[in-house]
């Protein structure tokens, strides 16, 4: 395979050569891009198997970008932004973006999230996802719709089960409560925001050892949720 | 003219010195000043039409133009002579403004032209000019007036008969009545006359070959004005008019300079003005007087409570008295008293009044020996006073003073009515009382009816009721019986006691009632203004004050109330919504003529009269502050100057209290830019401290590796490393909490509340601070059937982080930390405590506070919990601080259930 390429997006020059250094020091192919328009170009020449675009462009909006690049790709869509701007993250992620990563951060967090991205793009380009999805000491077994914590079994209400699988299928990345409650409730449930964090309560209690300190299935205040991959 | 004189001795002042005193001398030094922003007048004043002003003054226009001084000619009434329009060559001519006045097209002088061109003189001919309805001033000398106050130098021509002090003479001399005048003030303040002198034969001359226009004058009128008699005497007026002013500059300038010895004694002239028509010449008379004297005059209206009940045109006529006594330079005056004499020397022993000037008496001989004449008081009580009495012929017909509207008086029968009705039940009384008493009880029957009617009716029909009663007493009482025969002499000596007791009575009766009336009126305005100075007084806002003054002056005035204030920024004026009439543009102009030159206009004044709405500026100590409208139910309801006055005092109460509400509004706004610069020096300190620590770590760090290069072992490089990224995260902490006070601060925060699990949102600020609580053990208990809550889950997580991150900072490191939720019907309690040191004591509140640090040096900038103080309130919660019995300190927040609980989450199996 060879390496995996990556666009960058940011019109900060500093941050471009903090992620040159970081991305090509782990084997990744670079190529940047300082402005939306550029991006765009280079998103459609180059081929990139992720795509990382900051919301805070000079020439138009990050949003703008995603929607631009979501017409004919399906690419992995990181989006850079700043804490405190939850609802600009909400609505990228409604718009395409795949996940984010706020501001400050670290190498290891964006890392981490290019490799989400690009797991799932093999995943996808491979035949379905696996029967058995594992972290920690939980198991789901998506053949026999079975749930461990260790060796005992857990049982979930169908609602649950949903719940959970929706959330392993998108397993490292970030779910919105508008996706969750979509692909559980279905499209006329998006009002209901509550739903999804009843039942996400009730999901702790049964799987995690202290709910009120989760350790698989974590809260993005604001965002959604993201079922830990590692 | 003069018919009586009475000399009393003489009057010394005893001001009177060598010297001129200090403050005079400074009165004149500002006039000076003043002077030399005003514009310069000067008039070219002729004996009569024909003369030539007009051409001298253009004349004198065309030398100034050849010195180079910018000259406009505003008006010049050439009336088609050649040689004058020749004289218009060249000069710079402003164009006239058309007027449509009932059909016809008017040419008038366009002032706001004027004054927009603003050029360094103007020519305004005809100074006594009325201009035509529509314009902005009655009069074109108000229009010149302005012009001057505008610093615009003016050239205008005046005839001597157009003087308003020698209105009059001129009336009597020519028998040809001058409707246009000219106060003598605007005269007298002239720069500069130029007397434009032509003998009377060559202007007969001119006058034969056509060469004088006369306006709207019959021939004959004219024929008889152009007699040589008239132009001798016309002639001889204008040139001592000249010789006056001459001889008062002179007068001026030894006063400067203190030359000579001659200074007369301080004379002070009163006039006294009766309601009756020959006041106005009483008026002019004296001010002639008192310029030959060169004294202050004053002109006062004794107003006895028998003068209240005249007819409203005698009323207008005195106003209208003191109002041409005002223009004509003298000082008013309204003096409420019993007796006129006693007043008017009161008064004059106070001013220290020399010489008095009264109408002589109109009374016949006879009353004046009964009752004794005015004058006669006057005289008996004057001390040292002169007494000058001025025959008091009536005015020439067709010198009315000014018109005032007409009111229509509604003639009102009805006291007379009642008056018979009450001599009617004396009658029926005295008829039933026949047989079982005298005569003398049935005339007691009847006065005490007449004493009803005078007490309850006033003196007229008390008359009436008077006559009657003597009639039918005499009628039905007085043998022989339904007859006015009397057969007895001595009865006719009963009528006649029946008659003057009546009379007396009715008279005590009926003054006693209108001083009652007068006494209620003046206590009713007194009250009304102590009602509304006392509740501005106890009022803030001006919203509020204006709404109070509003109320007020409408309700005494009977008038519609609108008040306009200064635009906010710019030089407008803007009304202010809580009016109660709105003005169009046209009154929005008279308002802001007002609010520009600080003087009364609009219904009821001589400038723009035609405006619906008098207005008057809200004059304030420290300038204008806006200007009061009002609009009367009645156009004529505010003619009086006493109304006026009342108007004024009101209205500068207003203009006070909105100037105290500017005041305090900017005290306030001082004491917040104080509160805000001391709050941003404190942050300013606070922060380059706090932001400058953690740089200073990262810049060392960094440097530290960029020179000492290979050198360093790798664990130093290591701890370099992290230390840089340990820096780097607080620096991001530092700026987050200031950009969360400040959105907290700004207003802009905005919550997005939905229904959470409390536990969730606990769940996600221990997972965001994982690493700094990985060695503590952190107990947690949120109670499973605890409610949802309807909270900004990203703002309350921020108020837990903060609480955990406080609690982590300031407790020893791996003490355990304790998170406890509690609920009841209406809120929810979410408790961090801590096994810390606890707080000092009395501490538990200052900890919210912006900058407060626990520990001296501590890490953090001190916002934490005002920023979770911020949130929670925003929220409609509480938070606070308590030390705990056991050790350590509890932070406890309440989070308000309000609101309509979610939809219950439907189960599944």
């Amino acid at each position: 395979m060879p390496d995996p390429v990556v666009v960058v997006i940011e019109d900060e020059p500093q941050i471009r050569k903090f992620l040159r250094a970081t991305l090509e020091g782990q084997g990744y192919r670079l190529f940047e891009a300082a402005t939306g328009a550029d991006g765009v170009v280079e998103v459609g020449s180059r081929q990139p198997d992720v795509v990382i675009v900051d919301l805070g462009l000079p020439d138009m909006d990050g949003l703008d970008v995603i929607r631009r690049v979501r017409e004919w790709t399906a690419v992995p869509v990181i989006v850079l932004s700043a804490r405190g701007g939850e609802r600009d993250k909400v609505t990228a992620l409604d718009a395409g973006a795949d996940d984010y990563v706020s501001k400050p951060f670290g190498a290891g967090e964006l890392l981490a999230r290019i490799r989400v991205a690009l797991r799932h793009t093999a995943g996808a380009s491979h035949e379905g996802d696996d029967a058995v999805f594992n972290v920690g000491d939980l198991r789901v077994d998506l053949v026999r719709r079975q749930v461990f914590v260790g060796d005992k079994e857990v049982h979930l209400t169908p609602i649950e089960y949903k719940l959970l699988t929706t959330l392993v299928h998108h397993v490292g990345k970030v779910v919105t409560h508008q996706q969750l409650l979509r692909q559980v409730w279905g499209p006329s449930h998006t009002e209901q925001a509550h739903y999804a964090r009843v039942y996400m309560a009730h999901l702790r209690h049964k799987l995690e050892a202290e709910p009120a300190r989760p350790r698989y299935l974590l809260t993005e205040p604001g965002v959604g949720y993201r079922l830990v991959a590692e | 003219m003069v018919g009586l004189f009475v000399a009393a001795g003489r009057y010394t002042s005893a001001v009177s010195g060598e010297r001129p005193d200090p403050e005079a001398l400074l009165a004149r030094v500002k006039e000076e000043e003043a002077r030399g922003r005003r514009g310069k007048l000067k008039i070219f004043l002729g004996a009569a039409a024909g003369v030539g002003k007009t051409y001298g003054m253009l004349e004198a226009a065309r030398e100034q133009t050849a010195d180079g001084v910018d000259v406009l000619v505003g008006y010049a009434e050439t009336h088609g002579r050649a040689e004058t329009d020749a004289l218009l060559v060249g000069l710079d001519l402003l164009p006239t403004r058309a007027i449509d006045y009932r059909g016809t097209t008017l040419r008038e002088f366009d002032l706001d032209g004027a004054l927009a061109r603003h050029p360094a003189l103007i020519l305004v001919d005809e100074l006594a000019h009325t201009n035509a309805p529509g314009s902005r001033h009655a009069k074109r000398w108000q229009d010149v007036v302005e012009l001057l106050d505008a610093g615009i130098n003016v050239y205008t021509t005046m005839n001597v008969q157009h003087l308003e002090a020698l209105n009059d003479v001129v009336a009597k001399i020519t028998g040809v009545v001058v409707r246009e005048t000219v106060p003598d003030s605007v005269f007298e303040q002239a720069d500069e006359v130029e007397l434009v002198d032509l003998p009377p034969d060559e202007l007969l001359e001119r006058f034969k070959d056509g060469k004088v226009y006369m306006p709207e004058q019959a021939e004959e009128a004219v024929k008889n004005f152009f007699r040589k008699g008239n132009l001798i005497a016309l002639r001889e007026l204008a040139l001592r008019r000249t010789a006056d002013r001459v001889d008062a500059q002179m007068r001026v300038y030894m006063h400067e300079h203190a030359i000579g010895k001659a200074w007369p004694t301080a004379e002070r002239l009163l006039v006294c003005i009766s309601p009756g028509p020959e006041s106005a010449r009483l008026v002019r008379a004296g001010k002639r007087m008192a310029d030959r004297l060169g004294a202050p005059w004053v002109a006062a209206y004794v107003e006895t409570p028998a003068q209240l009940r005249l007819p409203p045109e005698v009323r207008d006529r005195v106003t209208q008295t003191l109002r041409l006594a005002e223009q004509l330079g003298a000082e008013t005056v309204r003096l409420p008293g019993q007796k006129m004499s006693e007043a008017i020397l009161a008064y004059a022993h106070d001013r220290n009044v020399t010489k008095i000037v009264v109408g002589k008496p109109r009374r016949r001989l006879w009353t004046r020996i009964l009752i004794g004449s005015i004058v006669d008081a006057i005289v008996q009580g004057s001390g040292d006073i002169d007494i000058y009495v001025i025959s008091a012929e009536r005015e020439p017909q067709g010198v009315p003073p000014a018109p005032v509207g007409r009111r229509a008086i509604p003639s009102d029968w009805a006291p007379y009515g009642w008056a018979m009705a009450v001599v009617a039940v004396a009658t029926g009384a005295a008829w039933l009382t026949l047989p079982f008493f005298e005569l003398a009880n049935q005339v007691m029957v009847y006065l005490l009816g007449i004493v009803v009617v005078a007490t309850r009716y006033g003196r007229g029909p008390s008359l009436v009721a008077s006559m009657v009663s003597v009639a039918a007493l005499d009628f039905l009482f007085v043998p022989p019986v339904f007859t006015f025969a009397v057969s007895d002499v001595r009865y006719l000596f009963t009528f006649v006691v029946m008659l003057v007791v009546g009379l007396v009575t009715s008279g005590l009766a009926a003054r006693i009632r209108m001083q009652a009336e007068a006494a209620r009126q003046r206590e009713q305005r007194t009250a009304a203004l102590y009602a509304m100075s006392r509740e501005l007084a106890s009022t803030r806002g001006l919203d509020e004050l204006l709404k109070i003054a509003v109320r007020h002056i409408s309700e005494v005035f009977g008038s519609q109330i609108a008040v306009l204030l200064p635009a906010q920024g710019d030089e407008g004026l803007a009304q202010w919504a809580g009016g109660q009439f709105s003005l169009d543009s046209n009154e929005l102009g008279v308002a802001k003529w007002v609010h520009e030159h600080h003087q009364p206009a609009g219904l009821g004044t001589a400038t723009l009269p035609g405006a619906a709405a008098l207005y008057l500026p809200l004059q304030a100590p420290r300038g204008p502050v806006g200007v009061l409208g009002i609009r009367p139910a009645d156009r004529h309801a505010l003619d009086s100057p006493d109304q006026l006055h009342q108007l004024e005092t009101f209205s500068n109460q207003t203009a006070l209290a909105i100037e105290r509400a500017h005041l305090a509004d900017e005290a306030q706004q001082a004491q917040v830019r104080i509160e805000t610069e001391r709050l941003r020096n404190s942050l300013l300190s606070s922060v380059s401290h706090d932001l400058r620590t953690p740089l200073a770590a990262i810049k060392g760090a960094a440097t530290t590796m960029l020179e000492g290069g290979a050198k360093l072992d790798p664990p130093t490089r290591q701890e370099l490393l992290e230390s840089v990224r340990e820096e780097a995260d607080r620096l991001n902490r530092l700026v987050q909490n200031l950009l969360e006070m400040t959105r907290l601060e700004s207003g802009a925060l905005q919550l997005r509340r939905e229904w959470h699990p409390l536990e969730e949102v606990v769940g996600a600020a221990l997972s965001r601070l994982g690493k700094e609580l990985a060695d503590r053990r952190v107990d947690t208990q949120v109670p499973r059937d605890l409610p949802l809550v309807p909270i900004d889950d990203v703002l309350i997580e921020q108020v837990l982080v903060n609480l955990l991150d406080n609690a982590i900072k300031y407790t020893p490191a791996k003490s355990p930390i304790r998170i406890l939720a509690t609920s009841t019907d209406e809120t929810v309690t979410v408790e961090v405590a801590d096994h810390g040191p606890g707080l000092p004591r009395g501490d538990e509140d200052k900890v919210f506070e912006k900058f407060y640090r626990g520990l001296p040096g501590g890490r953090g900038a001190g916002l934490g919990l005002a920023i979770a103080q911020g949130i929670v309130k925003a929220h409609s919660g509480r938070i606070w601080a308590q030390n705990l019995p056991e050790g350590g300190v509890a932070f406890l927040f309440t989070l308000p259930l309000a609101g309509k609980p979610p939809a219950s989450v439907p189960a599944d199996a």
